[in-house]
């Protein structure tokens, strides 16, 4: 169960996903985290206006099980958190690469994609982890 | 979200491939290939509440404990009274070790009083446990029957028509804490009324060629009835909601089990054991922590290993969550937890740090899901 992998999103290889339009980044889980976690039962997120840094945890997301780092794919300001998740987390467990999105970030500087994953690469990283 | 990774190849159930092959996602657990969750754990743990599922518990160990000294060696190496048991009875149980701290917690079957004994203990202690019974032997004939015997569980308010069914008796006018020995499709069975879910049912020792044979049928049976085949991730949740004690989590081996309210299955007074010494001086001198349930009043979900706070503003430490989880039954988390004994009051206002957060929560009374 690999879940769809979007060919337009960036990937890390702690399976969040990152869809860049200029310079704001959409950041969520990946379905492949979503199935590997189980039902997601609590998230944590930042608030509006907090730093984050590329690679560093910005959240918390929590199944049954465990509890689980979120890291952000590029650095740069939370402009926007998706309230709709944390009253909701249907929306997560649903539809983890679109309505489930999680934080849009202001990101500093664009140089820092290269740090990434595109989805061919996404795909033979979870194809591995099976 | 790192992936499980394991040194040694973990051994394999009758039933691994099974799982596998049924969609099951499997991990590592105890040194076993065990099933985690079929269709997810929340859905499988309410099917058992509601319904009934099957557990394939084979990781399980089994010591066999026979011969005229049988009695004499579970007398000196375990808590509970087993000079009680008659025939066909079973109970709960501790192994303590020598400083009255645990090596395991253990369920003693009597097949024959004075000369034949089932010991079931902890797959992640087995090897442990073996060791130890063998160290401490005295004059019993023992048998490690782990290779020997496979184990099902059968859970949920549901399960004993089918049982009845399937084993061809009675099962459903079996007493709690009893068993019965029987056949099905030949192999020898050990079907025995004890649980780790809160749920009636049994659990089922098989001969390990026989128990492929007995999981299909359950789980092809069960597929009319609203149950199906339930991983390890619910069992650790079911049993989280009824506050039972886990290895490695509320007890383990230098925690005294009165301070786990395990006090109803030491009996001091009818006989000596190892560690009696040291566990009965640790009650009698006033137990310092005492295990207790809560529920959080604030956002957050309690792990293992959380710090417990008191106080105004929660300023003074006071415990350890021990088991912390999201309860699927109430659909909210709950937490098990050592707190010192002043703070272990019912509706008493507590903190969890969370993260770095203190979060409010409250002790309650427990079983935090009341079952018949």
């Amino acid at each position: 169960m690999a879940g769809h992998v979007p060919e337009e999103y960036y990937y890390t290889k702690d399976h969040e996903w990152a869809q860049v339009d200029e310079n704001i980044v959409t950041v969520g889980i990946t379905e492949f985290a979503q199935t590997q976690l189980g039902e997601v039962v609590f998230v944590e997120l930042p608030e509006e206006g907090q730093k984050v840094t590329q690679g560093q945890p910005f959240g918390v997301i929590e199944s049954v099980k465990a509890a689980t780092d979120l890291y952000a794919p590029v650095s740069g300001t939370v402009i926007e958190v998706n309230r709709n998740v944390e009253n909701d987390l249907s929306f997560l467990n649903d539809d983890p690469n679109n309505e489930g999105w999680l934080i849009r970030i202001e990101m500093d500087t664009e140089k820092e994609l290269v740090n990434l994953m595109r989805s061919p690469d996404y795909k033979k990283l979870i194809a591995e982890a099976k | 979200m790192d992936s499980q990774t394991s040194v040694a190849t973990p051994a394999r159930t009758p039933l691994s491939e099974d799982h596998a092959q049924r969609g099951a996602r499997m991990v590592d657990f105890a040194g076993w290939w065990m099933p985690v969750q079929y269709s997810g754990l929340i859905e499988e743990h309410q099917q058992v509440r509601r319904s009934g599922g099957f557990f394939d518990v084979s990781h399980m160990g089994e010591i066999r404990v026979l011969g005229a000294n049988s009695l004499k060696t579970l007398q000196h190496l375990t808590t509970n009274d087993v000079g009680k048991l008659q025939a066909g009875e079973a109970q709960y149980s501790l192994l303590p070790n020598d400083q009255g701290g645990l090596v395991d917690d253990i369920i003693v079957y009597c097949l024959k009083p004075n000369e034949d004994y089932l010991v079931c203990v902890n797959a992640s202690n087995a090897e442990k446990d073996w060791q130890w019974m063998v160290k401490h032997n005295q004059g019993a004939e023992l048998v490690n029957e782990c290779e020997k015997w496979a184990q099902i569980a059968i859970q949920g308010p549901k399960v004993l028509p089918l049982c009845d069914r399937i084993f061809g008796f009675k099962v459903s006018e079996m007493k709690s804490f009893t068993h019965q020995s029987a056949k099905f499709h030949g192999h020898d069975v050990i079907v025995a009324t004890t649980g780790y879910t809160g749920e009636i049912g049994c659990e089922v020792f098989i001969e390990a060629k026989g128990a492929l044979e007995l999981w299909q049928t359950l789980v092809a049976e069960g597929a009319k009835l609203d149950m199906g085949p339930i991983g390890l991730g619910a069992r650790d949740t079911l049993r989280t909601e009824m506050k039972y004690s886990l290895y490695g989590h509320e007890i383990d081996d230098v925690s005294n089990p009165y301070e786990a309210g395990l006090g109803w299955v030491i009996k001091p007074a009818a006989k000596d054991f190892v560690g009696k010494g040291p566990m009965v001086a640790g009650k009698e001198k006033g137990l310092a922590r005492k295990l207790i349930g809560f529920e959080m009043v604030d956002k957050g979900i309690p792990r293992q290993g959380y710090k417990l706070f008191a106080g105004e503003a929660g300023e003074k430490e006071v415990g350890f969550v021990t088991s912390g989880t999201h309860s699927p039954s109430l659909n909210r988390p709950i937490g098990i937890g050592y707190v010192k004994t002043e703070v272990a009051g019912d509706d008493r206002e507590i903190f969890v740090d969370i993260r770095g957060k203190k979060v409010k929560a409250r002790i309650c009374k427990t079983p935090f899901v009341h079952r018949t």
